[in-house]
């Protein structure tokens, strides 16, 4: 009797699982088939193709597989969001993801890549490139190559209205939660020796954490906080911004020229007013304000 | 090799001492809770036995992740707790506490029934025949599982990880997403092996020692 009760129970499961639309696993590529024509033209009405002068091996050889693989958030709002609504990865890094892959005349397939998987995936190949609110620095230079930088964020803290935090000199004794691998993560350990650190792989789960009471805020770049402000409410950002984080794509060593393509891509959008659009459509609803494209 | 862990050794240590301090914790939990549950479910009568029969089979057959992350937010939410050290060591003592009940169980069980009733003709009570003749016979059946539930206990505490726990494996993760490198990963493993190989080593010696005849 209880076996065959457990049976059903599994087989209600398994029912339950299949119905469920695909989950973001941590490398579960979005498969971006039907969707992908919606948004090339959404894309393109925003920006309009970039044409772009580069060739060399590593263009090639992505252009002939016909897609070009980017390494992009799913949880992060105004940058890589995988909208539950539409499906789509929606976001600055999304969008810069698709104009890459629209000047080469292929489609974009989106992989999630939480922090700490950015530079593995680039080094094991999994991607072609990262884009996923990547800050350059010097130790990360020595593994990849970076791109222009296409964004310049800040670090900031997010908290529960009514916190007694107002600053990053607040933060003693205070649990403070970020992400692995991230350079939030070693800017708190550095500027904040006396908090208590709970690192968790994405950006929802340390929100969660913070909703839940785990912790007493959340720190990273202000434009993921934003995000993570709307996504948990009662929740507002304080302290203003501590650090400056510049953003870049992230490319495997010894690929110049897919380097120069994606440069040259930025370099386009920059002339031809795509980058502002795209500022002004991710950037602004959060920020208020439209940046100077920093390159 | 191994550089970036000589260079964060003190945030590798402290680790250790996490996974170690879960470890103990837990395993003590355990090892209290299936006692109870199993005298439970072999003396006990109507619901009490049912009631343990129900936390044996809803632990043992439910993820251990999916325990932690239920722990980790019910003790944050209600206000009990909010370090995830201690929502893992909840988490891991319960889990493991459904395996070592059934260890437990199997243990009283191994022990003829007709001890318990030569003792009792004896003169004993029904306490001093549990706790002279029942066991420790029944604790030499145990050890070997025991022990066994032990190593995967050490293993288990890795889980405390996705709940950010700052133990051996998150600890050993974040310098390796910080210098990119491989060996971190490395050291992270001699270190689970250096307590599951003592532990293997300390079952095998109590194993010997009671491996006197029936």
């Amino acid at each position: 009797m209880t076996k065959r009760l457990l049976m059903i129970l599994a087989l209600f499961a398994l029912v339950l699982a299949a119905c469920q639309p695909a989950a973001n696993g941590a490398s579960a590529p979005a498969s971006d088939e039907e969707s992908a024509g919606a948004s090339e033209s959404q894309a393109a009405e925003s920006i309009g193709p970039v044409v772009v002068d580069v060739t060399g091996p590593n263009v090639d050889a992505i252009i002939a597989s016909g897609t070009l693989r980017c390494g992009v958030k799913f949880d992060v709002r105004a940058f890589g969001f995988n909208n539950p609504e539409t499906g789509e990865i929606e976001g600055l890094d999304a969008d810069l993801c698709r104009a890459i892959a629209q000047s080469m005349g292929i489609e974009p397939e989106f992989i999630e890549a939480v922090s700490a998987n950015r530079i593995p995936f680039l080094q094991e190949d999994t991607v072609d490139v990262v884009i996923s609110t990547m800050t350059v620095n010097e130790e990360r230079k020595l593994e990849i190559d970076f791109s222009h930088v296409y964004f310049v964020a800040g670090q900031s803290l997010l908290v529960k209205d009514g916190s007694d935090i107002a600053s990053i000199d607040d933060l003693a004794g205070k649990v403070v939660c970020s992400v692995e691998g991230s350079t939030s993560e070693t800017n708190i350990r550095e500027m904040a020796p006396e908090a208590e650190l709970l690192l968790f792989k994405t950006y929802t789960e340390a929100g969660q954490a913070l909703a839940d009471g785990r912790c007493d805020t959340v720190s990273t770049d202000n434009t993921i906080l934003f995000g993570l402000a709307e996504q948990f409410g009662g929740t507002g950002l304080v302290g203003g911004e501590f650090t400056e984080e510049p953003l870049g794509i992230g490319i495997k060593k010894d690929r110049e020229d897919l380097v120069a393509y994606v440069d040259a891509v930025l370099e386009g959008l920059k002339e031809n007013g795509g980058l502002k659009a795209l500022y002004e459509k991710w950037i602004e609803p959060f920020t208020g304000e439209v940046p100077e494209p920093p390159f | 090799m191994f550089e970036p862990v000589f260079a964060n050794f003190d945030f590798f240590v402290d680790g250790y001492v996490t996974t170690i301090v879960l470890f103990v914790s837990a395993f003590i939990g355990a090892v209290i809770l299936g006692t109870l549950f199993a005298a439970l479910r072999v003396w006990g009568t109507g619901p009490l036995r049912s009631i343990a029969t129900a936390y044996v089979e809803f632990f043992r057959n439910t993820p251990l992740l999916v325990q932690l992350f239920f722990y980790a937010t019910f003790l944050a939410q209600t206000g009990l707790t909010r370090n995830p050290v201690q929502a893992a060591i909840v988490g891991l003592a319960v889990y493991t506490g459904a395996f070592v009940t059934e260890v437990v169980r199997s243990g009283i069980l191994s022990v003829d029934a007709r001890q318990l009733e030569s003792a009792r003709s004896l003169g004993l009570s029904q306490l001093q025949a549990l706790r002279y003749v029942v066991l420790p016979q029944a604790v030499r059946t145990v050890i070997p599982p025991l022990g066994n539930l032990s190593i995967a206990l050490v293993k288990n505490t890795a889980v405390a990880s996705a709940i950010a726990a700052p133990e051996l494996l998150q600890q050993g993760g974040v310098i390796a997403s910080r210098t990119f490198r491989l060996d971190p990963y490395v050291a992270v493993i001699i270190g689970y092996l250096s307590l599951t190989l003592t532990l293997a080593f300390i079952t095998s010696r109590l194993e010997r020692r009671l491996a006197f005849s029936r």
